[in-house]
């Protein structure tokens, strides 16, 4: 009787215990490709800086609605009296993995380092001219001139410590073209919710959760990162339980895997918008049989172009209902964007005809469609189908495809009279977009203006943006400048795309816009 | 013997040699690799700048000769993609691909050369038939589809073995093996079997022709006169005779399956150095690539010398040849 009390007893004890305890949950998380290193400042590729987000942390960052939330700064604002510098005030009380304190030191070794020559991040912080701490949580960063929108840049820059970085040789970025390695490629540091505990490039990195962090205990507590390149081979690995979440779900599964039981699609619009892009001037096309003129430079036929593009069929047919077609050549999240620009017009095969006649094209003409086949959702599709609709009004077009590696040299190198492009938006700002697609192109600026399209006026006006510290005048420029974009057509927006992550049906992991989700936002069902 | 192998020796030089040139000349146009290292936010002043200290505007010889002076010291130079040392990537990813590569060489020797000799010896019978169109179907189909299949039948709908990578791996000093784990032996039958469904139909075949020929000789009759038992003239005597061309085949095919595992490694996720070489490829990482297809030159040239070293030992009409000098 006295046993079976205690026994009793004991076990009702340890069974509030084990409630009290928090489950150990690990997630077994498969992307297409690895993090390419783990040096925070070597890369600026989408894939390193997701997996980064885990280890380290930045100063700022994006929530799923694409809204800037504090990090390891709680404020951040203008200098009173001094427009050109940037006051940060730092988290107090976070640690990083070691021990040690993070302090405004650690900001500034880590924006100067982010800087510096080898980094891929320098460009972001290019208006920056000096960093200093203020006190130990307080930094102020100088920049050369008025930058209202400077703190968007700074989302995808990681604070290292400086200690950690010097003791271990990494206070240089990596120079892989002098070919060196250096110890920050595959050991960490960091403030984030998550320690590096193993990492094989390319097969799994294993992170366990940090117990210091500074925020709420994510119900993560370990994350396999599980690289897997063929499409078909992540989803069956899915199927078979192998892994919990799929980042990069194939457009042609995401139907089969949301009828499947057990299983559910997460959807969600992403910031990059897919475009058609030209070559403007009067030179005549090097890919076309018109040797006489530019057929691109008549705004009539850029306008029956945009007439022939039937974005709601290419949607349904091309995309399966997986993306948002717009009007504008921007995302929805980006400053600037507007309901009004995102309108497009219906397609009108017969009015687009009247204008090609009307422009001197009777019989159309024929160009080539320079295409990338493996970066872009269904991209050599897309440009196959408007290939197709482009026929219809007599513009006879010759498909060249490549995969991105041999496409990127051709629009870096102007070689092209035709192109498909996508572009995000990091900074969720129209200025990024101003910057290097419609700028006319010269050292510093239009990198990605390939059609050669050149507005002195509206160049004025894209420079303005960098330094116009009052918010309600830059919006309207921003307007102005939109406005001309769109009217003179110097970009033919297809679609944004939209995200969808595949998971477990018991695990909620909402679609974050720039393809950047965090597993501390993950949610188990009850 | 020693002047044979020294001969072949310089002739492996050379052949890696011309590897080296004519994979340096196809580099040019597989794509930028500044673009992909760059990315987006960089201006054309940074893309001018990394061309210039990666060497890329040097003219084809310079590079050329660099590149052999290095690899002559051992020194492959740093993947543009992965930031580390190329010669310590390929070795580590080295153990995955040879032990698939052996795993598949195994079932497709062994199942070759028993199925070979069945169907030699049982030309009429049924089953004999049933052998025979169904390698056929494991030829013509393609790796990648074969490798799904198998996936989508034992993983995600049977649930009995893994769908992707390697399993658990013990590290024996340099070398990482899976066979010594559960689930390490687990993962390898099915990208095992999908890339060894090709050599074993092709063993199969050539072992039956050869023995089919072999049974029709003289020798072969005159042992049957003598009174030999079917099982001595069958294995003693026609077997050996045929498996000269079959160590010929074997041997090239080992070092193919070695080398381009590509699609069965890509669609496993096996951690070889065929996936790696296909990760390179995509974003022009040269190093590697230039690496990769030194080393696989190397493969065959070993692989190559073993099965002509073979031949004098398995051959006594060649050993003899050799010693009577004719």
């Amino acid at each position: 009787m006295h046993t079976s009390l205690t026994r009793i007893a004991a076990v009702l004890i340890a069974s509030t215990m084990l409630a009290g305890v928090a489950q150990a949950e690990t997630v077994r998380w498969a992307r297409s490709s690895d993090s390419l290193t783990l040096d925070p400042h070597s890369q600026n590729q989408g894939v390193t800086h997701t997996f980064a987000h885990h280890i380290y942390e930045t100063l700022m960052w994006r929530d799923t609605e694409g809204t800037l939330i504090p990090r390891l700064a709680t404020e951040w604002y203008v200098k009173e009296g001094d427009p050109t510098v940037w006051v940060f005030k730092l988290r107090e009380g976070v640690k990083f993995h070691d021990g040690a304190d993070f302090t405004a030191e650690d900001v500034v070794f880590s924006l100067d380092r982010a800087r510096s020559e080898g980094s891929n991040l320098k460009q972001l912080h290019a208006e920056v001219a000096e960093v200093r701490a203020v006190d130990d949580y307080t930094v102020e960063v100088q920049m050369v001139g008025p930058s209202p929108l400077y703190p968007n840049n700074v989302t995808n820059t990681f604070i290292m410590d400086k200690t950690w970085s010097e003791t271990n040789n990494v206070e240089e970025v990596q120079d892989f073209a002098a070919g060196e390695s250096n110890y920050a490629v595959l050991n960490t540091n960091g403030t984030g919710p998550y320690m590096l505990t193993s990492r094989e490039v390319d097969v799994r990195s294993v992170l366990s959760v940090f117990d210091g962090w500074w925020g709420e205990a994510p119900e993560v507590t370990e994350i396999v990162y599980l690289p897997i390149a063929d499409n078909a081979t992540r989803i069956a690995a899915l199927l078979s339980g192998d892994v919990d979440i799929v980042q990069d779900v194939p457009v042609q599964d995401i139907e089969r895997l949301q009828n499947s039981p057990g299983f559910k699609v997460e959807t969600g619009p992403e910031n990059r918008v897919i475009y058609f892009g030209y070559r403007f001037g009067d030179e005549p096309l090097r890919s076309s049989n018109i040797t006489d003129s530019n057929p691109f430079d008549n705004p009539l036929v850029r306008e029956a172009m945009e007439l022939a593009l039937d974005r709601d069929a290419i949607q349904q047919v091309v995309m399966r209902g997986n993306s948002i077609p717009t009007g504008v050549a921007t995302p929805p999240f980006v400053n600037g964007w507007t309901e009004e620009l995102d309108q497009y017009p219906a397609p009108d095969v017969e009015r687009a005809k009247e204008l090609l006649a009307e422009a001197g094209y009777p019989d159309g003409f024929s160009v080539t469609l320079d295409t990338p086949n493996n970066r872009y959702v269904n991209d050599e599709a897309i440009s196959t189908a408007y290939v197709g609709m482009l026929g219809q009004i007599g513009i006879d077009v010759t498909l060249a495809s490549r995969p991105i590696a041999e496409h990127s040299p051709i629009i870096l190198g102007d070689e092209t009279d035709f192109y498909l492009l996508g572009w995000g938006v990091p900074t969720f700002d129209s200025a990024y977009i101003f910057n290097d697609l419609v700028h006319t192109k010269n050292e510093t600026h239009g990198t990605y203006n390939v059609g050669g399209y050149s507005n002195p006026e509206l160049d004025e006006k894209i420079i303005s943006l960098g330094t116009e510290t009052d918010l309600d005048a830059r919006n309207a420029t921003i307007a102005e400048i939109w406005e001309v974009v769109k009217a003179d057509r110097v970009l033919l927006p297809v679609h944004n795309q939209t995200l969808a992550y595949a998971m477990r049906e018991d695990i909620t992991l909402p679609v974050h816009p720039e393809n950047q989700p965090n597993m501390t936002t993950v949610v188990f069902a009850e | 013997m020693l002047a044979f192998i020294a001969r072949r020796l310089f002739q492996s030089v050379i052949v890696m040699l011309a590897v080296a040139f004519i994979a340096f000349m196809v580099f040019r146009y597989v794509g930028d690799p500044v673009s992909s290292m760059l990315g987006q936010d960089s201006t054309l002043a940074d893309h001018a700048a990394l061309r210039e200290r990666l060497g890329l505007n040097e003219p084809f010889y310079i590079q050329f000769f660099s590149f052999v002076g290095n690899a002559l010291q051992g020194q492959f130079g740093i993947s543009y993609r992965l930031q580390q040392p190329v010669s310590q990537l390929i070795m580590e990813r080295l153990p995955a691909t040879i032990e698939l590569a052996f795993a598949s060489a195994s079932i497709a020797l062994v199942l070759g050369v028993v199925l070979g000799i069945y169907t030699a010896l049982r030309p009429r019978a049924f089953s004999t038939g049933v052998i025979m169109t169904a390698s056929l179907i494991g030829v013509s189909l393609p790796t990648f589809l074969i490798g799904i299949g198998l996936i989508y039948v034992f993983a995600v709908e049977l649930k009995v073995l893994p769908s992707f990578g390697r399993g658990e791996v013990v590290d024996l000093g340099w070398w990482r093996t899976g066979f010594l784990t559960e689930s390490g032996l687990r993962s390898i039958i099915l990208p095992a079997i999908t890339l060894s469904l090709f050599q074993l139909t092709l063993i199969m075949r050539l072992v039956r022709a050869e023995m089919l020929e072999v049974l029709r000789t003289d020798y072969i009759r005159f042992a049957k006169a003598r009174g030999l038992s079917q099982r001595a003239i069958n294995f003693g005597h026609a077997l050996k005779n045929t498996m000269v061309p079959v160590i010929t085949i074997t041997g090239l095919q080992l070092g193919s399956v070695i080398a381009f595992a590509i699609i069965t490694e890509t669609v496993f996720q096996w951690p070889g150095v065929g996936s790696l070489f296909v990760n390179s490829v995509a974003v022009v990482d040269v190093p590697v690539m230039a690496a990769y297809l030194v080393f696989v030159a190397l493969v065959f040239v070993v692989i190559n010398l073993i099965v002509d070293i073979l031949y004098f030992i398995v051959d006594p009409r060649l050993r003899d040849g050799a010693k009577s000098g004719r």
